[in-house]
């Protein structure tokens, strides 16, 4: 009892016992996830394992039927909606990347910023030297300084997923959520990618991420955990994970 | 509100508007009054009433626009809050009449007379005097919206669903507006009113000054909308037309924005209706009718979606034909002309006369676009919209 | 009023022991008759009750409706048809007008009592059962002592079921009112009138006032409470009868809602006019069918179902070509075009068939209306609810049975999947849509039943019809089935309180209340996919 508390508070992202079904169908069953402060991880699991749906819970877009998931050690998730969850510091990265495609690139990070919120500071808003210095570092972060002033609905696929994750860093939040950030990039970019979380794991923010592509899960050389019909089925090292009979079994097939 | 905001509102199309608006908004007036009858340019009064009544409508367009272009929530009960104003102003004017009714009756409205009212309705009072009309005009369509807007966006009610019950909302008020023992007219409305502020309503230096209002109610109203789209609140709300859900990932609270342009829009709308009135005379529960609110709508579509100039224009112009289809021979062919007009802008120019007019003049512009496969407009709507198609999971 | 009855009790009591063995006072009643003093026509009326003569009952029948005309001079009576043709009234024989002295015999209000009461003496007589009913049930409410010996007489002699439980009420009622009944005979009247538990008898009761022994008045307020509490559970019958008729006709308009708007995912504005077209495919029908083939109008609805599918579906497949596929995914555009859609066949409707109300007939098999215990149904609303069902089943049964409903089911869950498993989208598209317009053009067919057929028809059924898809949550048609009778009966158990109209503005209000609680209707999907 007493280890779990220090487990629960201590940890920045704790999840136990979490439930969530759709009409009959167990999306997460008896999911339990601990992250530390810092810790960056890595998430792997055949298509249907529940991955999404993990992500939707933490970010408050799905409500669990049961279970515990607290932020930060004390703040329950589960009691917030996607607001307020978002102003706590947690971003998140879609696997469909998701830019607002009619908004300039530069209009899409200066959304992110992580300023007032609220409508009144918004309408009256306006950019400070600092706010547009931060913009200006992570516009040169994702490599899109030349084209700033192009609508992100024209950016190439990988691009998009670039301006997401710049997104996420204008957002600045302590816990970044990042679905398949390498979906369609080629192997440089897929690099490029792992080499950008890890420079943003460094910074001391803790990265949750989804990937099917184990080379770049292996790139991230991180503690890995692996799901499976929505609950935890391995976790370790990546050749831990992959040397696990059950994840054999689950990944090709009985 | 800074200088700031208003200067960064104001680029060239939209100072070409504020021009005309401002041009059409003391010549007209002025012809009217100075040139004699008959003078080849004169105005004469019936055409400048006509005039102010499709320049109430640009504002009711662009009130639409605010939200439908600018946030993607379509509403089709705009025509409700339109009449609320109206029917604000209404109520003045019918207070203003005083004994010269057929009744004689100093308080007492002509139609509660007729329907055996012994004493004034509560919510008839104050609005004998002309501050307090004035602030309903705002407060009425305004609380009405806030409250709608509170429960229907805090439930994330979007796209058509939103749609459809704005539209039983403008036909419950229908109903209830055509009931006697409701307080305002029943079926007939009210009418028949006599002056305003003291003015003679009937007569040409009245008439010349309402002309003169709407227009600077058209351009105050531009202002502000201009003012709201490229304030920062501006891209929130873009964010929220093309990605819902995503803006609430960042951090934004969609429902207070929703509701802040909602009700924002509606008390435009109820400027309109207030301005309509006393320059067509009458204001009846008709102007509920879920028909009329729909119409408004394609005037915005006809004109472009989110170009404010293009809202204004398509009021201006979709009226126009209305009054010279209507007018002659071809007046049963009216609506084959109006249906068919719903359905070519939608099939064929959905970005209406400015959008498609702006992409023919930007060729940067429209070589960006030409990258992507689809329009964003169009991508996002299918995405915000209630009825999502079931995909497959992951 | 005493007075009155114990005149009338003494001719009455005067016939039954004289009865017509002379034939005077027949004649000598005509005779006072036609003086047109009211003391004369008073005491005539009696005499002519006693009678027993076959003229006795059009006399005073003439001489209620004021077609009594009587000649002073000759001592004459003539009745007045309601044609203008007149008869002797003495005779019945026709003759070709009546004299001019010939004046109106004049009544007054007291007078007037005194001939209903007569009227209804005599048609307790009349050969025709169910005319004896109808007395009956006047002298229950008249509860005359007077008419007592009459109906005890008739009582035995009656045959007629009906007839003879109307005449135990209508003595039941008699002997309550009556200062000189027994206590059990109340007792037993009161149970006879308990049983009976109707508004009259209700009515009855309530009028029940004088000197009455203990046991009766609490006998009666005890029958009184009983009656009035399976009144009001009749009337919820009836509420729930009524709600039921017209949740069948909304969800008869909504059904074909639910598959464009709730299956294929299409808002279409124009859904109102399918129906509309419907109904008018009924006129067109029943036109042809009047002009050509008058034997075969009880059939006309027969055959406009089958016809009013193919017309409004052929025109949904046409529509779903030419506007609608171009639109997919654009939801809100899709409502603007297909609202003009509606403009435009609204004003071809208009243009056609002119802007007024056509005239749509019931055969006779729709026409009328029966009893059941305290309610009354008619044949139509009846009918209309029946074949709501049998189009909800069938298509049901469509949908999960047949290849083409299995189609429609696989395009809607998964497009590209379905498309990649061979199946031709775009045609299941139109093949859909032009199903559920069909339905709607159905719907128009038993609308036109029970609606005025105008071009505006579909109009005012267009935001009921959305508001059950969306009560009932999209994309199921249980949901729509139950959505449409939950509202159906809603309104009209708030008719009663609120009046129609603020009982309409009081559902919409509380389904956009209830949108809040569950914004996607009561039997909503859940999960990911759909809250993408």
């Amino acid at each position: 009892m007493n280890m779990m508390d220090t487990k629960a508070t201590s940890a920045l992202l704790y999840l136990d016992g979490v439930h969530v079904s759709f009409d009959g169908f167990h999306a997460i069953n008896n999911l339990s996830l601990t992250l530390a402060p810092g810790e960056m991880r890595a998430i792997i699991g055949p298509n249907g394992a529940g991955k999404t749906t993990m992500m939707d819970i933490i970010t408050g877009k799905t409500k669990p039927d049961k279970g515990e998931v607290l932020f930060d050690g004390i703040v329950d998730l589960t009691k917030l909606d996607e607001t307020k969850i978002a102003e706590l510091g947690i971003g998140r990265k879609f696997q469909k990347p998701t830019v607002f495609e009619s908004q300039t690139i530069e209009d899409n990070l200066l959304l992110s910023l992580n300023v007032d919120h609220r409508v009144r500071g918004t309408l009256f808003w306006r950019k400070s030297r600092d706010e547009a210095a931060r913009i200006e570092r992570v516009l040169e972060t994702i490599r899109l300084t030349d084209s700033r002033h192009m609508l992100a609905g024209s950016l190439s696929h990988g691009q998009k997923q670039w301006l997401e994750i710049g997104m996420l860093l204008a957002q600045d939040p302590k816990l970044l959520l990042v679905d398949e950030p390498v979906a369609g990039m080629t192997d440089v970019e897929t690099h490029q990618t792992a080499e950008l979380l890890k420079e943003i794991n460094r910074d001391n923010k803790t990265v949750v991420v989804v990937e099917h592509d184990m080379t770049f899960v292996r790139e991230l050389g991180v503690k890995v955990t692996c799901l499976h019909e929505g609950t935890v089925l391995a976790e370790g090292t990546i050749d831990d994970v992959s040397a696990n009979d059950r994840v054999v079994e689950v990944y090709l097939g009985r | 509100m800074t200088p700031h905001i208003l200067t960064r509102s104001l680029d060239r199309s939209a100072m070409i508007f504020l021009l005309i608006v401002a041009a059409v908004g003391i010549l007209l007036p002025l012809s009217n009054l100075l040139l004699p009858a008959g003078s080849m340019f004169q105005v004469p009064t019936y055409l400048m009433s006509l005039f102010g009544k499709y320049v109430c409508y640009a504002i009711l367009a662009l009130s639409i626009d605010l939200i439908w272009g600018y946030c993607g929530i379509l509403s089709l009960g705009h025509g409700a809050f339109f009449a609320l104003g109206g029917y604000a102003m209404g109520m003045y004017l019918m207070r203003q009449i005083g004994s010269r009714g057929v009744y004689g009756n100093p308080v007492l409205p002509d139609f509660m007379v007729f329907l055996n009212y012994k004493e004034l309705p509560w919510y008839w009072y104050g609005f004998d005097m002309f501050w307090f009309a004035a602030l309903m005009v705002l407060v009425a369509p305004g609380v009405l919206a806030f409250c709608f807007g509170w429960l229907a966006f805090r439930s994330r009610v979007t796209g058509v669903y939103l749609s459809i019950i704005t539209q039983a909302m403008t036909y419950a008020l229908l109903l209830a507006f055509f009931r006697n023992d409701f307080g305002f007219g029943g079926n007939n409305g009210l009418t028949d009113f006599k002056d305003i502020l003291g003015f003679n309503i009937q007569s040409d230096g009245t008439r010349a000054t309402l002309f003169a209002l709407s227009c600077l109610a058209l351009a105050v109203g531009f202002l502000m909308c201009r003012a709201v789209v490229t304030s920062k609140l501006g891209k929130v709300l873009i964010a929220i037309r093309d990605a819902e859900s995503r803006t609430r990932f960042l951090g934004y609270r969609v429902e207070s924005y929703k509701l802040f342009v909602f009700v924002l829009s509606a008390c435009m709308a109820g400027v309109a209706g207030a301005l309509y009135v006393p320059q067509v005379g009458i204001i009846n529960p008709g102007e509920f009718a879920p028909g009329n609110s729909i119409e408004a709508v394609i005037w915005v579509a006809v004109g472009g979606r989110g170009t404010l100039i293009g809202a204004a224009l398509g009021a201006v112009v979709v009226n126009y034909a209305k009054t010279v289809f209507t007018s002659g021979a071809l007046a049963p062919y009216w609506l084959f002309m109006l249906g068919a007009l719903f359905i070519l802008v939608t099939l064929l120019l959905p970005k209406g006369i400015i959008g498609t007019f702006n992409d023919w003049c930007e060729p940067n512009r429209l070589r960006n676009r030409a990258k992507q496969k689809r329009d964003p407009i169009v991508e996002s709507a299918a995405a915000e919209d209630g009825v999502t198609l079931p995909r497959p999971a992951e | 009023m005493p007075d009155l009855l114990r005149r009338l009790i003494f001719v009455l009591l005067l016939t039954f022991v004289s009865s017509a063995a002379h034939a005077g006072p027949f004649e000598d009643a005509v005779a006072r008759l036609s003086t047109d003093s009211f003391s004369d026509t008073e005491a005539a009326i009696g005499a002519l009750t006693a009678s027993g003569n076959a003229q006795a009952l059009p006399i005073i029948g003439a001489l209620q409706g004021g077609r009594l005309l009587a000649d002073s001079a000759s001592k004459q009576l003539f009745i007045k048809s309601p044609d203008g043709k007149f008869t002797d009234a003495a005779t019945g024989a026709s003759v070709a007008s009546a004299p001019t002295s010939a004046t109106v015999v004049r009544l007054n209000n007291r007078l007037r009592r005194v001939v209903d009461a007569a009227v209804g003496t005599l048609t307790l007589l009349s050969p025709d059962p169910a005319r004896r009913v109808q007395a009956a049930q006047s002298v229950f409410k008249t509860h005359d002592a007077a008419a007592l010996p009459v109906i005890d007489g008739a009582l035995a002699k009656e045959t007629n079921a009906a007839a003879k439980r109307a005449f135990i009420e209508a003595r039941a009622a008699i002997l309550l009112f009556k200062p000189d009944a027994t206590e059990p005979e109340k007792l037993e009247a009161i149970a006879t009138i308990k049983a009976r538990g109707d508004r009259e008898a209700l009515a009855l009761l309530t009028g029940l006032t004088g000197d009455q022994p203990p046991s009766v008045v609490g006998g009666a307020a005890n029958a009184k409470a009983a009656i009035e509490r399976s009144l009001t559970l009749w009337s919820y019958l009836q509420n729930a009868w009524y709600g039921l008729s017209l949740g069948s006709v909304l969800l008869l308009a909504a059904i074909g809602l639910a598959i464009t708007f709730g299956v294929m995912g299409v808002i279409n504005m124009a859904h109102g006019e399918m129906v509309m077209i419907g109904a008018y495919v009924t006129f067109v029908v029943q036109e042809v069918i009047r002009t050509s083939y008058p034997g075969l109008f009880d059939y006309s609805l027969l055959i406009a179902v089958p016809l009013a599918f193919l017309v409004a579906g052929l025109l949904g497949v046409v529509i779903e070509r030419g506007i609608i596929r171009f639109l997919y995914g654009r939801p809100l555009e899709t409502l603007l075009a297909t609202w003009g859609l509606s403009l435009v066949l609204q004003q071809a409707i208009r243009t056609t068939f002119g802007p007024t109300n056509r005239e749509v007939g019931n055969p006779s098999w729709m026409s009328g209306a029966f009893e059941l215990g305290q309610i009354t149904i008619t044949y139509n609303r009846l009918w209309i609810l029946c074949f709501t069902m049998a189009v909800f089943v069938i298509l049901l049964a469509m949908l999960r049975y047949s290849s083409i409903g299995l189609e429609m089911r696989a395009v809607t869950q998964n497009r590209r999947m379905a498309a990649s498993m061979g199946i031709a989208t775009s045609r299941v598209d139109a093949l859909t849509f032009g199903l559920g317009s069909g339905i709607a053009g159905i719907a128009g067919v038993a609308l036109s039943q029970i609606d005025n057929v105008s071009p505006n028809l579909g109009q005012s059924y267009i935001i009921d019809s959305f508001m059950v898809v969306v009560f009932g949550g999209v994309g199921n048609l249980w949901g729509t089935l139950v959505g449409a009778f939950t509202l159906g009966i809603a309104n009209k158990f708030l008719e009663p309180f609120a009046g129609a109209v603020l009982g309409k503005i009081a559902i919409l209000v509380l389904i956009i209340l209830f949108i809040q609680k569950r914004p996607r209707g009561l039997f909503a999907l859940k999960g990911r996919a759909i809250e993408a």
